[in-house]
């Protein structure tokens, strides 16, 4: 790893201040995806902005017809709330699938997200559940959030603050982990809104990461049944392939997935 | 450089580190506790687990400045003095590994789960599951599990017997 310097935030307000007065900061919160960069040497930062312990970024409550979640709260946290798991079951599965334990007493929402690991669970949730991200500069829709591989629409100086997840009617995630890496070889978040729309979300595919289908979107809206999706695929096209499995392999567990995340949303 | 001082095995420590010193770095060079052990760059393998605030992590996915103040356990400050922990004592007896690289992070591992779930609660679908984070090459698990099922019902009757 290359020199850097680490500060530890007291604030939202004295993150952004340090985030100002550094030369080519980064954010830390869970560090499980930061620190592994710095140590292969693929990232450099300056400074280390530490967002782990502000008060401020963490915690889990109801807000409305909706759940918002601290940026800076750990999988294991989400996975472990009794709200979580009363009200969006799907979204506590999906953090409790998220690498393993270790992973998940470190590693935050806020981090994943900023992230945008086209392999990771999180953004799928997201955008299935037509989740409202609150940065330190504006609010944004998931789908404005999620622009391409490893890319948002934050700002270097901008902190996710906390995410609010809709309660859906009917949510579930299904994922088939790499065996090796335990991240998505694709994952497939379904929910059914209170106004009968309904949102399927692909992670773990997708050559720009997270993507609808609005085609199993469509027959789930007539049709909340696997048998709906089971015989639409997705275009292999523009899926990744690599050593892990080619594109067409990916657009059949993607199938798969969405009838498996159907099927256990009920 | 910054200033750690953080509570290793029950004993205050401090000290200068760079601050990109790994807490695995911290603890096996400065502390000379070498039984947390480094297996991967990746952050994939296990062996460097050990407990900060009484949650399982990766020490060498954690700079120690993140643990400053903190609380930390490693396998060192798991026995009572000669009496080895009941999970380290269900290693033995189960014969739990071979080459031993993996078994500081697999106790630190199933210490933690044993924690989480409660003594008495684990069934071997939930310890492998559990398990995804520590990679061993040499036992192909099976007697890990079974050392960790052991442990953890030998855990459940001595709460027991103690109630
Ligand atoms: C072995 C292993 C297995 C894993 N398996 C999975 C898996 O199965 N599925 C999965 O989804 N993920 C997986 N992960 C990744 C894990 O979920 C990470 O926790 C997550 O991707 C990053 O979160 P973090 O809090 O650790 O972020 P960090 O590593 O601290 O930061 C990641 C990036 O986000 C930025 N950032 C962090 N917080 C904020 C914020 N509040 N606002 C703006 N930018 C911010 C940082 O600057 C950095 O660029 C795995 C990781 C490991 C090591
Ligand atoms: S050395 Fe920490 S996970 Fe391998
Ligand atoms: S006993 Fe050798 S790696 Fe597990």
């Amino acid at each position: 790893m290359y020199e850097t310097t680490y500060h530890r935030a007291e604030s939202v307000e004295n993150a952004v201040a340090l985030l100002g007065g550094a030369d080519d900061p980064k954010i830390l919160s869970g560090g499980q995806t930061l620190l592994p960069t710095m140590k292969q040497r693929l990232a450099a930062p300056s400074d280390l902005i530490d967002v782990s312990r502000i008060a401020d970024m963490h915690g889990i409550c109801e807000d409305g017809n909706a759940i918002s979640i601290g940026a800076a709260t750990t999988h294991a946290e989400v996975a472990g709330s009794d709200l979580v798991k009363a009200r969006i079951p799907g979204l506590a599965k999906l953090a409790g699938g998220i690498g393993d334990p270790a992973v998940r007493h470190m590693g935050t929402l806020g981090g994943s997200i900023a992230n945008n690991d086209p392999a990771a669970d999180y953004p799928s949730a997201l955008v299935a559940l037509n989740a409202t991200i609150s940065t330190t500069k504006r609010k944004l829709s998931a789908e404005e959030f999620f622009t391409g591989m490893f890319e948002t629409a934050l700002d270097e100086d901008e902190i996710v603050l906390s995410v609010s997840f809709p309660v859906a009617e009917k949510s579930a995630y299904a994922k088939y982990p790499n065996p090796a890496s335990r991240y998505a070889m694709a994952g497939v978040f379904v929910a059914r809104h209170g106004d009968g729309t309904v949102r399927v979300a692909v992670t773990g595919a997708g050559q720009n990461g997270v993507f609808r289908s609005a085609e199993m979107e469509a027959a789930l809206a007539a049709n909340f049944t696997p048998e709906a999706v089971a015989g639409i695929s997705v275009d292999a096209d523009g899926l990744l392939s690599d050593i892990h499995g080619s594109n067409a392999y990916r657009a059949n567990l993607v199938t798969v997935m969405a009838k498996r995340a159907v099927a256990a949303a009920g | 450089m910054a200033h750690v001082s953080m509570s290793v095995n029950g004993k205050k420590v401090s000290g200068q580190v760079e601050d990109r010193t790994l807490l695995v770095n911290f603890i096996r060079e400065t502390r000379n506790l070498t039984g947390t052990h480094v297996g991967c760059d990746t952050s994939q393998c296990g062996a460097c687990v050990v407990h900060v605030n009484g949650k399982a992590v990766k020490s060498c996915t954690l700079l120690a400045v993140q643990a400053d103040g903190a609380d930390v356990v490693t396998i060192e400050g798991l026995a009572n003095g000669a009496n080895l922990h009941p999970v380290q004592a269900a290693f033995r007896e189960h014969h739990g590994l071979q080459c031993g690289f993996c078994t500081p992070g697999m106790i630190m591992s199933a210490v933690d789960m044993i924690n989480r779930y409660g003594p008495g609660n684990l069934d071997e679908k939930t310890i492998r599951h559990e398990l995804e984070g520590n990679i061993c090459r040499c036992t192909g698990y099976q007697n890990i599990v079974k050392a960790i099922k052991a442990a953890s019902d030998e855990m459940a009757g001595m709460q027991q017997a103690a109630e």
